[in-house]
């Protein structure tokens, strides 16, 4: 358990205080067979599981940091990245004052989030379109 | 909040805004697609629904047309108002407020006087039938003069707004089931909502205030569903009251271990024991405190140390005492002892022995403060 959440608030009856931190983590790992399986992804919500203070931290530190890490800025920033272990992700959302709003562990081979989204290209299609239709029109 | 109030030099003017669906407001806005998904993630989890969900919220949202939202406030100290408007999340919060059209709410709208219930009487004629009706506060029955607004009564300007709504939620203890003004002996004999209009549906959202994500979140219900959510049996949406604070608190091992804080500078009260013996209402109390949490998700009153009131639940003013624990009689004993004289006698010598049975325990289990204490 994280000595410094716990220590926080003063609470020390053993571990695992709402006992939500294991079955979370099988959770993740019952998401990870299925993925693999049948290449299904899951999402969880940590925020709809009651948690004491330091278990979300205790199931943060125990999925560690792998070798991804990516930023949005999306309506305030955002913090993804994969766990060390393959396919088990952290995605959390903050608001414009850097305060979590949501905060996920997405099982997945990439975040939908990331994924350049087809809404957007068609924008950037047009833009580009435009900027060009600009130049022709400097260049006669 | 002024910019989604539609007024024109005192005139309302309204139509346009609501004419687009919230997909063409954020496009307009420069909101990407990427981002519409970071804010449907977040609403999702506001709302209580799976994950799975997502995709499906995002596209309902992108196609909802933007609702007239009409808000009266009666009596009441504005709590409300000022829970939803301080809340941190300032980007979801004015997202959904860029998703309606409110076009009447007396404390935020820049116009006064005749202009703002113009604003209204146009919102209401323009709308008929289909837009929202929110309200916090009570009304008082008592004499129409204990509250008006514009001169007009509160029951007189509810009964006609409600009237064209398609809907109403009632925000806040007072709006839902009387809440302070109604707490014995009622003064102004303040009732609900729903103690006068019966031929609408009403969507209650207690709590004093209601967690500022639970209002923004039956909004974006309404607006996502069309609908409303599915409520329970005094009739607040079950995804955010469908569980007791006990079953969410995570001091829940500690009542189900038996340990307990006794008062709040014991040993147990150090060790953040369960707090039902100083009187918590978590176990008769349905709220999302306990997950959602306040402050921008920093803690709830629990987790600082303080029973749970109750302010979600009816008539929590006059539940016989925050302090009290659930397992002693709630029943005003002081009130019976004025109808049976014997009855007085027993019960003031039983209540005068609980005290100095309790006093004796509570100075038995005191732990004063020390200066090494403080030092740790």
């Amino acid at each position: 358990m994280s000595q410094v959440g716990i220590s926080q608030f003063n609470i020390q009856i053993g571990d695992a205080l709402t006992r939500n931190v294991e079955p979370i983590l099988h959770e993740v790992r019952h998401a990870l067979e299925k993925l693999l399986s049948n290449a299904e992804s899951s999402i969880i919500d940590l925020r709809s599981i009651p948690l004491a203070p330091g278990e979300e931290e205790y199931i943060i530190e125990t999925l560690g940091q792998g070798e991804v890490n990516a930023r949005l800025d999306a309506l305030g920033p955002s913090e993804i990245y994969e766990t060390k272990y393959a396919g088990v992700w952290l995605v959390t959302h903050f608001n414009e004052n850097d305060s979590i709003v949501s905060r996920f562990i997405e099982v997945t081979l990439l975040p939908d989030v990331l994924k350049s989204q087809r809404e957007d290209i068609v924008h950037a299609l047009s833009e580009l379109e435009t900027e060009l239709d600009n130049f022709a029109e400097i260049d006669t | 909040m002024t910019k989604d109030v539609h007024i024109k030099d005192g005139t309302p003017e309204l139509g346009t805004s609501k004419k687009s669906t919230l997909g063409d407001a954020l496009h307009s806005h420069g909101v990407s697609r990427r981002s519409f998904m970071k804010y449907c993630a977040t609403m999702a989890s506001m709302m209580a629904l799976p994950p799975s969900m997502i995709p499906s919220i995002a596209m309902a949202l992108e196609n909802a047309k933007r609702p007239s939202v009409i808000w009266l406030s009666f009596q009441e100290c504005t709590g409300c108002t000022e829970s939803l408007t301080r809340a941190h999340t300032s980007t979801v919060e004015s997202l959904i407020f860029d998703s309606i059209s409110l076009d009447y709410h007396h404390t935020l709208q820049a116009a006064s006087g005749h202009a703002a219930e113009e604003a209204r009487e146009a919102a209401m004629e323009e709308n008929f039938g289909n837009y929202l009706l929110v309200v916090d506060g009570s009304i008082p029955l008592g004499d129409p003069g204990f509250s008006t607004i514009a001169g007009i009564s509160n029951l007189d300007m509810l009964t006609e707004s409600a009237k064209g709504a398609a809907a109403i939620i009632a925000v806040g203890t007072c709006a839902t089931y009387g809440g302070i003004p109604h707490a014995d002996p009622n003064p102004t004999g303040a009732v609900s909502v729903n103690d006068i209009i019966k031929d609408k549906p009403i969507i209650n959202v207690p709590g004093c205030p209601p967690i500022p994500v639970v209002i923004t979140g039956v909004l974006a219900h309404y607006l996502t569903f069309g609908s409303l959510p599915e409520l329970d049996h005094i009739g607040r949406p079950k995804v955010f009251y469908g569980q007791s604070i006990h079953d969410r608190c995570y001091r829940r091992p500690f009542y189900d271990k038996g340990l307990f804080a006794e008062t709040f500078d014991d040993e147990g009260a150090r060790k953040g024991w369960c707090l039902y013996k100083l009187g918590c209402k978590g176990p008769t109390t349905y709220n999302a405190c306990a997950t959602t949490k306040w402050n921008n998700g920093t803690s709830f009153p629990i987790e600082s140390g303080h029973p749970c009131i109750g302010c979600s639940e009816p008539d929590f003013w006059d539940g016989g005492g925050f302090y009290k624990a659930l397992s002693l009689p709630t029943e005003d004993l002081s009130r019976t002892a004025v109808y049976t004289a014997a009855g007085a006698a027993a019960a003031g010598v039983a209540i005068s022995a609980l005290n100095r049975s309790k006093k004796r325990a509570s100075d038995k289990i005191h732990i004063k403060t020390t200066i090494e204490d403080l030092r740790k």
